[in-house]
């Protein structure tokens, strides 16, 4: 997890990707992570890759894996941005429940899906303009910013539902959390097309590069000619819409929006899957699929925990356990450990 | 702190002198209830059907929302004692810290009865107190389990409430209680859903993929409700039908698990009532009317609920109470 910062200068290199070669992708630390993850799954549970065709959908462990992990993607996805420009962003889970709460509360009351959907991920554009303006505007530091949100959401939420569990039966809102498109569930797909979506605007574009900038040295941005301001209220706008999204699936998979329980502590999921995948809390370098990756590592996780008949008191021991281990792996000090044992075996066998 | 004392006593006094002038029965007292707040929904059909008790009983009742700080409570139970009301029901949000508050309630001559929890300190800070026992609950559905599947082998899953909370340790052990001995009767699977729906629906769909498709289990007994609900539509995506292919046993008796149960999807669930106040008053009026002291702990009834007892009529009873 060095930290690379971006070289501003004019014949400097482009931090555009280059392409790199597979086995170079398949030798990273998450990569590794969460093959052995998934190892320890099928050790655990042989039938962990048998993945079956049921009702017009994949059904599996594996499925499983990617469903229950895409609301924490997603999360994911919006917060790599906000971490990129040396930021965080705890108000996510709040939102979610903000997000499911508008959406159950308006289909309740007779409103057509699309319209509630619409509203839902219009509070989220809200919530996240907020939390923008707070850091942007009125320059509170992100993590005091955003908790106001994260502490004053739940109870907007509670009150838009009245402190009762919304329950729908809207198709809609249902297929959202729990339909299948093209046999994958809509989740999964939904996710997915963010990932490819928001990687292919930030590196197709200066934006991400713009992101980095901002996030590195915010004052050396403006500088450059960057309204980084104008940025910085983007990117947490574009984390509240990802928590609408993600609230909108948890709140259709249980058909109710639950507005004390929806996306708790989820936030710290998404940090922690920000954080798996490389991208430092100092701002910079980021990586969107690679977070995307760190949060199939944490579910990979649980659900291993949920087959593996483990009593739930160790539940958050072994998740503890191996998140140190994978951020251990992930160390510069940990790379330089054993490029120093390899120079000393090549050494020992001259 | 003297002068307030005085004062507290001596609208106590009134208090106890406009009680006396009054008739038999409840009509016209004047009672306090300090509640938690309303983190739940079994928290606010508590507070509901408990103005709906008062209201029937013609009791004056003084509502105090603590939003679950401790120090409100001790405020409104001054407030109270300070109005001079005849009696005071808390629902204590913790365990410690009240003694110096009820001492007061006590000097003051008001008697004090507890909501749902206990308190640690001298019993005879308080006239009784009204709870339920977990652990019956836990046994009631063990019980109810047993006497249905009779001879049958039956594979269980469990769905756990929060771990170390108190609900989640009681419910689990009265299950464990009601099962032990029989033979045909295992708990092959037991992990944690945090009692929400939504973990409980995650929690079930790898106990189904773990158990050969659901195939090998029996029935689901989930620690709450909500996790039941969340379990029963994991079941359905699975192709399997909850209700029939897995018996779905579960507590608390909310309105959504009626629902199911209107749809053949649950099989039982043992009631937590929300009406503690009921008992609570109950043993207020034999106090005052006869001078019989209550039992210092009187535990509520788990009424055990299956699809025979009129699953609809149940939850149109219960959907307006906020749960």
């Amino acid at each position: 997890m060095t930290r690379q910062t971006v070289d501003l200068r004019p014949n400097g290199q482009p931090p555009v990707p280059r392409p790199r070669p597979v086995a170079q992708v398949l030798m990273r630390p998450q990569v590794i992570a969460l093959a052995a993850v998934l190892g320890v799954n099928w050790l655990l549970f042989p039938g962990f890759f048998s993945i079956t065709w049921q009702d017009g959908r994949l059904f599996g462990s594996l499925i499983d894996v990617l469903n229950r992990g895409a609301p924490v993607a997603i999360l994911a996805i919006g917060m790599t941005m906000v971490i990129a420009t040396k930021g965080v962003d705890l108000s996510v889970g709040a939102v979610m429940a903000i997000s499911g709460a508008v959406a159950a509360t308006l289909v309740s009351a007779g409103v057509s899906a699309p319209v509630a959907v619409l509203a839902a991920l219009a509070a989220g554009l809200l919530c996240g303009l907020w939390n923008g303006v707070l850091v942007t505007v009125l320059e509170i530091q992100p993590i005091i910013a955003t908790l106001v949100l994260m502490v004053a959401g739940r109870g907007v939420a509670q009150l838009i539902t009245e402190g009762t569990i919304v329950t729908f039966s809207d198709p809609v809102l249902i297929f959202i959390g729990t339909g299948a498109f093209l046999g994958l569930p809509m989740p999964v797909v939904i996710a997915l097309v963010l990932m490819v979506a928001a990687t292919l605007i930030v590196r197709r574009t200066a934006l991400g590069l713009l992101i980095e900038a901002v996030g590195v040295n915010r004052s050396a941005a403006r500088f450059a000619g960057l309204s980084a301001g104008a940025f910085l209220v983007a990117v947490y706008a574009f984390a509240g819409v990802c928590a609408a999204i993600a609230g909108l699936i948890v709140a259709g998979d249980i058909r109710g929006a639950d507005a004390n329980n929806a996306g708790l502590w989820l936030e710290l999921d998404a940090i922690l899957a920000v954080v798996i995948g490389g991208t430092s809390l100092l701002g910079g370098r980021f990586s969107i699929p690679m977070a995307v990756l760190g949060a199939i590592i944490i579910q990979a996780m649980n659900t291993g925990i949920l087959i593996s008949g483990f009593s739930p008191e160790f539940n958050l021991v072994v998740k503890a356990a191996v998140i140190v281990a994978i951020l251990i792996l992930q160390s510069p000090h940990a790379a330089l450990l054993v490029r120093r044992l390899r120079g000393l075996q090549s050494g020992a066998g001259k | 702190m003297t002068l307030f004392r005085t004062l507290a006593l001596g609208a106590g006094m009134v208090g106890l002198l406009l009680s006396t002038a009054h008739a038999e029965g409840l009509q016209g007292k004047i009672i306090g209830f300090s509640q938690i707040g309303s983190e739940s929904g079994w928290r606010a059909a508590e507070t509901s059907v408990t103005k709906a008790e008062a209201e029937a009983r013609g009791i004056d009742l003084k509502f105090a929302d603590a939003q679950q700080k401790q120090e409100n409570q001790i405020k409104a139970i001054r407030g109270f004692i300070a109005q001079g009301v005849d009696a005071i029901l808390v629902a204590p949000v913790v365990a410690t810290g009240w003694e110096e508050v009820l001492t007061e309630a006590k000097e003051a001559e008001i008697p004090v009865v507890l909501l749902d929890r206990g308190i640690e300190g001298p019993e005879d800070l308080y006239l009784t107190s009204v709870a339920s026992d977990q652990v019956k609950e836990g046994r009631v559905a063990g019980e109810w389990l047993a006497g249905t599947v009779g001879e049958a082998q039956c594979n269980i899953v469990e769905l756990q409430g929060t771990v170390g909370s108190s609900p989640a340790i009681n419910r689990k052990q009265g299950f464990e209680e009601a099962i032990a001995g029989k033979a045909n009767l295992a708990i092959i699977r037991s992990q944690t859903g945090d009692f929400t729906r939504s973990k409980g629906k995650e929690v079930m769909e790898g106990f189904l993929k773990a158990e050969d498709g659901g195939k090998n289990i029996c029935a689901v007994y989930a620690h709450n409700d909500d996790m039941a609900v969340g379990a029963i539509q994991a079941i359905k995506d699975a192709g399997l039908k909850p209700g029939s292919d897995i018996l779905v046993v579960s507590i608390d008796a909310v309105p959504d698990i009626f629902a199911a149960m209107v749809a053949g999807e649950a099989n039982a669930t043992v009631e937590l009532t929300p009406n503690m106040a009921g008992p609570a008053f109950d043993a207020l009026q034999a106090y005052w009317d006869a001078g019989t002291e209550p039992a210092k702990f009187i535990i509520t009834e788990s009424k055990l609920y299956t699809p025979a007892d009129d699953p609809q009529g149940e939850y149109e009873r219960r959907k307006d109470l906020g749960y």
